[in-house]
């Protein structure tokens, strides 16, 4: 491949058919334009070293650019130069790199003007962007993309058809697209090159557009004819009545206006004798009275006069307000806009994926906080106010089985069991221990496992700490899956999504495929009619509860992966479970999905309407469950009839 | 677990005010003035006579508390931000006046006279310099005003509990649907105020609540008292109110209401009415005790508001026992002045050895487990004591009936 | 003079359906017996009229404006005169005879009416107390009677609400013979005024109150008229005793 490719490269790129085998040969068949470069001349060099296609020539370029050239006139070879001392000078040999020192004044420099060096510049992106290499490529195009600049166009432009990779090619067209759009020499080609734009969401493609479209406020007595006016401005609309009058004082077109602290220091500096013009001191104790002060001085030609508000707004009316693009073309502008719009109604579609993609994940995570909280609502009607601690519980764990494996894939695979198994057992024993006793008594069950949760949370206070302990998440989880410059979602994120569903698959299947899914349904819809048919309600309330906790447990170590684990991290899911258990419905996995659902997207929608602002979104996510409760009581999926109790 | 079997079974004939009310309203008054005389004799501190009124102000809220659960059952989990509510109300007047009488005096010192916009705006760029601002938001349009904001004092709480009452009970949701939703109200308040652009200083709260306009002068330890025997009326006359509204037949309604709604309904009262009433009621009484507590605390802030003090609240009804007013009342000065004894490094440290068991951290673990056992072993609370005293115990053949309907579950399964 | 009339009312509960195209109607004053075996939709009959459930269609019409019961809320239904005996008593246990039968004694419902008027009518009280037996009762917890006073308590709160209909349900279960025959001397002497609805299992106690009788069964009405007319029906006679 990369063969190929030079081979295509010497057939383009080969003026003269000079065949040589190292830089110094090329350098003195065209000794005389190395050593005095102009601009016209100096690319024949240029296109000889590009066609020879030598590793070493970018660096020979760059080192022509800087000035560090010399030519030994003994032999007028050509190195570069190295350190000097007494009088010597060191010699790097082009090819071999082999040092030689000769007297300094055996050397003459080479010293290219700066429009050879701009030329030298263009040939060396030329020579980037046409490096066998893909990532120096990668780089090169970087780098035009950081500083756009009118004369990349050319060498870009060059160097599209031979590109072998096509992802780099249309990158190439891309960027040559912005180049042309921003600097290109006619009106047609640019507007060509805008519209050519549209097709992307890149954040540089956008950059172009804008800074086409960039805009100057301006105010003049008349709107001129001259330039591309964007839009007129209307004071009091577009812009602020005091900024418009500003601005009409900037210009010099209006006097300026007497500020509240300009008022007051001009009263101050005419006291005399307890009075300002007349009137005592005392009495400015109102704007109004100050003001009438200030006009007396002003009429008396002590201070600059007082501009009412009906001189502002004369003034105001007297002038238009218009912002014009720095652009004189108008059809450039109105190209780059529209484009603009394309390219923004894309990045719009962009962003709601990005959002969609986050709501999901963080639905995951309500979904897994919450569904343990829903099964033993559903069965038990028992609300489990230590829930969270049992997510804290699973997290610990994790963070435990890491201080002794140091593998953290191989902890990761111990510590989801256990976290299991710890956070289950939990649950069991706080079942068989408080809830069995408080059976029928939801209310005093709500308080007495709140009391296990805050005697919980100290509890790891005590034996963690109070700062925040790490869950490293193994390193096949770093990073994200990039999907474009805007839609991304990190692998921990897509893990848990796969938790999650894998989850309430499990959760389906012993649900609707097994005896204790039968039974603990039985039990969610008539718990008095499967007593009364022989099901142990004993052995259900333990298995759901077990289940409830020990999936938990699980959702602990997820959250602790990306979140870090705290005593109080619990307790930060534990109102969001509620609110999916409430809006999802009781008793019901797609239930309790549908409120997961719900919650993440409203969450992620209210966050990115507002997006400075986290604390609002959660008040506002709030109020619209008080609000949703009121038309859907019992939830997205409600079980009807008398299974629903009363 | 016997025990736990049996709730709250008041014996009947109860007086318009039962003679409980009057041993409390004695005790009262008895306990403030030992603790007048004491205070003035130096024998104990002003942080602690504070700690005193800022207690009784909670009994209120306790009692507000116990007769929104213990009698018409219904859990809130979000009386506390009635409570906070009302110390805000009553924290934006202090720290308006107070900023005032700072404020202008400086002012004057200048060569010209202040107009009162400059008044305004050198207060609020005091006021809310913390959060980068420096104009008044709007909830603060009256807050030169004492007697609007000691108007507010009862309208917020009292308003926000109609609306949010009326919403969650006209929807039919009750149990623990309704604690959750409540509990959702205070956090939604809670993470609101937590926002700097709030209006009402973000998480740095209201400050410096303790210096009461116009009597800069008067010693803390004067101005400490007051507070007390403010607190202290406040808690009798909110006592007495109360126990006047439990009497009777409205006692009767909302504690059928407790124990058994639809059947209330069947006698046309109109349920949702009732619990309204309990609801926006007891908010109003818990404001009142709020805009009574902060001026002792000196600070608030949105964490006051925040869930877990509502369940503390509910935490202290459960312990004195709930359905009886006194039961409130003791379970709230107990549990908060033990707390305070115990995180504040009052109690003395547990060697055990191995390990020094240190109550600032133990405390917690202590209360959260003795909270269990007393819902598992002693439903009935402190207050459960004085049964056991006057040994009147009445036999109760069925057993499960209390705030909660336990049996109905099963029966409403069956034809 | 029609004071309920029930037409074409039917309602399913996740694809039951408890009541199927039912249409009854009682005047007032009338004594009316409801039978039929477990499951034939008596009790959410009740539910309907009560304002409990809601049917999926058909009206439900009261007095003498045809006013329309369905969608009102139970409170509404019950302030209009419509007053409803559980099958299991459901008295207020915590509290006393006197409290249980002060809270249903006609009077103002509103909340502030109940907070500021605190006089009962103990005249009316105590007559009701005398009624059902419980005159020295009144000051016991009703959750320490028996079951039969409980039913007696229970009767006697509905009749303290003075409705113009009765729904009774089953209203001798758990009585001695004496107590029957005081419930049937009771809901005679109440019938010659108001409009009572029984539903009963006992066919002995149904063939006492002597009165018009409605068969249901599956939702619908079977057959109606006099115990011996439908007695004799081949259908009734085929769901009591075929199958």
């Amino acid at each position: 491949m990369r063969r190929l490719f030079l081979a295509l490269a010497l057939c383009l790129f080969a003026p003269t058919a000079v065949v040589a085998q190292d830089l110094q040969s090329i350098l003195q068949t065209h000794a005389d334009e190395v050593a005095d470069p102009g601009r016209r001349s100096v690319g024949v060099v240029i296109d000889d070293l590009l066609a020879a296609g030598l590793p070493n020539a970018p660096d020979f370029l760059a080192a022509w650019q800087d000035r560090d050239i010399v030519r030994d006139t003994a032999d007028g070879r050509f190195y570069r130069a190295g350190r000097t001392s007494d009088g010597q000078i060191t010699l790097i040999d082009l090819d071999t790199g082999a040092e030689t020192m000769v007297p300094e004044d055996r050397v003459e420099e080479v010293r290219p003007n700066g429009g050879v060096r701009r030329v030298l510049g263009g040939a060396l992106v030329r020579f980037r962007l046409s490096d066998p290499a893909p990532e120096v490529r990668r780089e090169a195009l970087t780098s035009i993309a950081r500083r756009p600049d009118a004369d990349q166009i050319e060498p870009l432009t060059q160097s599209i058809p031979d590109e072998p990779v096509a992802a780099i090619r249309a990158e190439k067209e891309r960027l040559r697209n912005i180049l042309i759009a921003r600097f290109g020499e006619t009106t047609e080609a640019r507007v060509e090159a805008i519209e050519g734009l549209g097709g992307t969401v890149s954040s540089d493609a956008r950059a172009a557009l804008s800074q086409i479209l960039e805009t100057e406020e301006r105010v003049a007595a008349t709107l001129p004819d001259d330039v591309n006016v964007a839009r007129i401005l209307t004071p009091g609309e577009d812009i602020s009545r005091v900024e418009a009058y500003g601005r009409l004082v900037d210009e010099g077109l209006a006097p300026a206006r007497v500020s509240d602290a300009a008022l007051r220091d001009a009263l101050i500096a005419a006291i005399e004798d307890g009075t300002v013009a007349g009137v005592p001191v005392e009495t400015l104790d109102t704007d109004a009275a100050r003001r009438d002060a200030y006009v007396t001085l002003a009429e008396a030609g002590e201070v600059p006069p007082f501009v009412t508000e009906e001189e502002v707004d004369a003034a105001l009316a007297d002038h238009v307000f218009f912002a014009a693009y720095d652009e004189d073309d108008p059809a450039i502008t109105d190209a780059a806009r529209e484009t603009l719009e394309a390219v923004d109604l894309r990045v719009g579609a962009a962003q709601t994926a990005d959002l969609a993609l986050d709501a999901l994940s963080l639905a995951s995570i309500y979904f897994l906080a919450a569904i343990g909280l829903a099964i033993t609502f559903g069965v038990m009607g028992v609300i489990n106010m230590a829930h969270g601690e049992f997510i804290m519980m699973g997290a610990y764990t994790g963070y435990v089985v890491q201080q002794f494996v140091p593998d953290y894939t191989l902890s990761l695979v111990i510590a989801l069991p256990l976290a299991f198994l710890v956070a289950g057992a939990a649950g069991i024993a706080m079942e068989r221990l408080v809830i069995r006793h408080l059976y029928h008594r939801p209310l005093e069950t709500l308080l007495a496992t709140f009391g296990i949760s805050i005697a919980l949370q100290q509890l790891a206070k005590n034996i963690f700490g109070t700062q925040a302990r790490p869950l490293t998440a193994p390193g096949w989880l770093d990073g994200q899956w990039v999907l474009n410059e805007l839609v991304g979602i990190s692998y921990i994120r897509i893990a848990i999504f796969v938790l999650a569903a894998l989850f309430l698959g499990l959760l389906l299947f012993i649900l609707n495929r097994t005896r204790l899914g039968l039974e603990v349904r039985a039990v969610t819809q008539n718990p008095g009619m499967a007593a009364s048919m022989g099901i142990d309600p004993d052995r259900i309330n333990m298995a759901t509860f077990g289940i409830g906790s020990g999936i938990a447990g699980i959702a602990g170590v997820a959250i602790g992966l990306y979140a870090q684990v705290t005593s109080e991290m619990g307790a930060n899911y534990i109102v969001q479970s509620f609110m999916t258990v409430v809006v999802g419905g009781v008793g019901n996995v797609w239930g309790t999905l549908a409120g997961a659902g719900l919650i993440g997207v409203l969450q992620k929608l209210i966050e990115s309407l507002n997006p400075s602002n986290t604390l609002a979104a959660q008040t506002y996510m709030i109020l619209f469950i008080i609000v949703f409760i009121q038309f859907r009581p019992r939830g997205i999926v409600a079980l009807r009839g008398r299974a629903a109790g009363d | 677990m016997a025990v736990s079997e049996s709730l709250p079974l008041r014996p009947t004939p109860r007086p318009a005010t039962a003679p409980s009310t009057w041993v409390f309203l004695g005790a009262l008054a008895v306990f403030t003035l030992v603790v007048t005389v004491m205070a003035s004799q130096g024998m104990i501190s002003t942080a602690f006579v504070k700690t005193l009124g800022k207690t009784l102000c909670l009994m209120l809220a306790a009692v507000a508390m116990d007769v929104v659960w213990g009698y018409t059952g219904i859990l809130s989990l979000g009386h506390m931000a009635f409570f906070g509510l009302g110390g805000y109300m009553i924290g934006m007047w202090l720290m308006y006046a107070r900023t005032e009488n700072i404020v202008a005096p400086a002012l004057a010192q200048q060569p010209l006279p202040p107009t009162q916009d400059e008044i305004r705006d050198a207060i609020g760029s005091q006021i809310f310099g913390v959060v980068g601002a420096s104009d008044f938001p709007l909830v603060w349009m009256f807050s030169h005003s004492l007697v609007a904001q000691l108007a507010l004092v009862v309208l917020v709480p009292g308003l926000l509990a109609l609306v949010f009452g009326w919403l969650a009970f006209r929807s039919r949701v009750t149990g623990v649907y309704l604690s959750i939703l409540t509990q959702a109200m205070t956090l939604a308040l809670a993470l609101y105020l937590f926002q700097n652009d709030s209006g009402l200083r973000g998480n740095n709260g209201l400050s410096g609540l303790q210096n009461i306009p116009g009597y800069e002068q008067v010693p803390q330890a004067t101005i400490s008292l007051w507070f007390l025997w403010a607190s202290a009326l406040a808690l009798a006359l909110g006592y007495l109110l109360f126990a006047w509204v439990v009497s009777g037949k409205m006692g009767s309604v909302l504690r059928a209401v407790r124990d058994d709604e639809a059947r209330v309904r069947f006698l046309g009262y109109h349920v949702e009415g009732f619990k309204l009433f309990a609801f926006t009621l007891t908010a109003v009484v818990t404001g009142i005790a709020g805009a009574l507590y902060y001026p002792q605390a000196g600070i608030i802030n949105p964490a006051e508001i925040a869930p877990i003090a509502s369940i503390y609240l509910a935490v202290w009804v459960a312990i004195g026992g709930r359905g009886r007013l006194y039961g409130a009342a003791i379970g709230a000065a107990l549990v908060s002045l033990l707390s305070s004894w115990f995180t504040g490094g009052g109690a003395p440290d547990i060697n055990l050895g191995v390990y020094t068991v240190q109550w600032t951290d133990w405390w917690l673990v202590l209360l959260g487990l003795s909270f269990v056992c007393v819902t598992l072993f002693a439903p009935k609370g402190i207050g459960g004591l004085v049964d056991l005293v006057q040994a009147r115990r009445v036999p109760d053949r069925q057993g499960d009936y209390g705030p909660d309907k336990g049996a109905k579950r099963q029966e409403e399964g069956r034809e | 003079m029609t004071l309920l009339e029930v037409s074409g009312v039917s309602v399913s509960f996740d694809g039951f359906q408890a009541i199927d195209n039912l249409s009854f109607s009682i005047g007032e004053p009338e004594l009316r017996a409801v039978i039929g075996p477990n499951g034939a939709g008596k009790t959410t009959f009740m539910d309907i009229v009560t304002g409990k459930t809601r049917p999926d269609s058909g009206h439900v019409l009261w007095g003498e404006e045809n006013r329309n019961l369905v969608g009102l809320s139970e409170q509404a239904i019950a302030r209009l005169g419509v007053g409803r005996k559980f099958q299991k008593p459901t008295v207020f246990e915590a509290q006393s005879v006197r409290d249980n039968l002060a809270m249903a004694l006609k009077a103002p419902r509103g909340p502030f009416d109940v907070l500021l008027r605190r006089n009962i009518d103990e005249g009316r009280l105590h007559e009701v107390a005398a009624e059902i037996g419980l005159e020295d009762h009144l000051d016991r917890p009703a959750g320490a009677l028996s079951h039969g006073q409980k039913q007696w308590l229970e009767i006697g709160m509905l009749l303290a609400q003075e409705p113009r209909l009765l729904l009774v349900d089953e209203p001798a279960a758990g009585m001695t013979t004496a107590e029957r025959e005081h419930t049937t001397d009771l809901l005679n002497r109440l019938a010659q005024r108001h409009a009572i609805v029984v539903v009963e299992h006992d066919m002995a106690f149904v063939r006492r109150l002597g009165c018009k009788v409605t068969v249901l069964h599956e939702g619908r009405v079977l057959a109606e008229g006099s115990l011996d007319h439908v007695t004799q029906n081949k259908d009734v006679i085929d769901v009591y005793l075929g199958r």
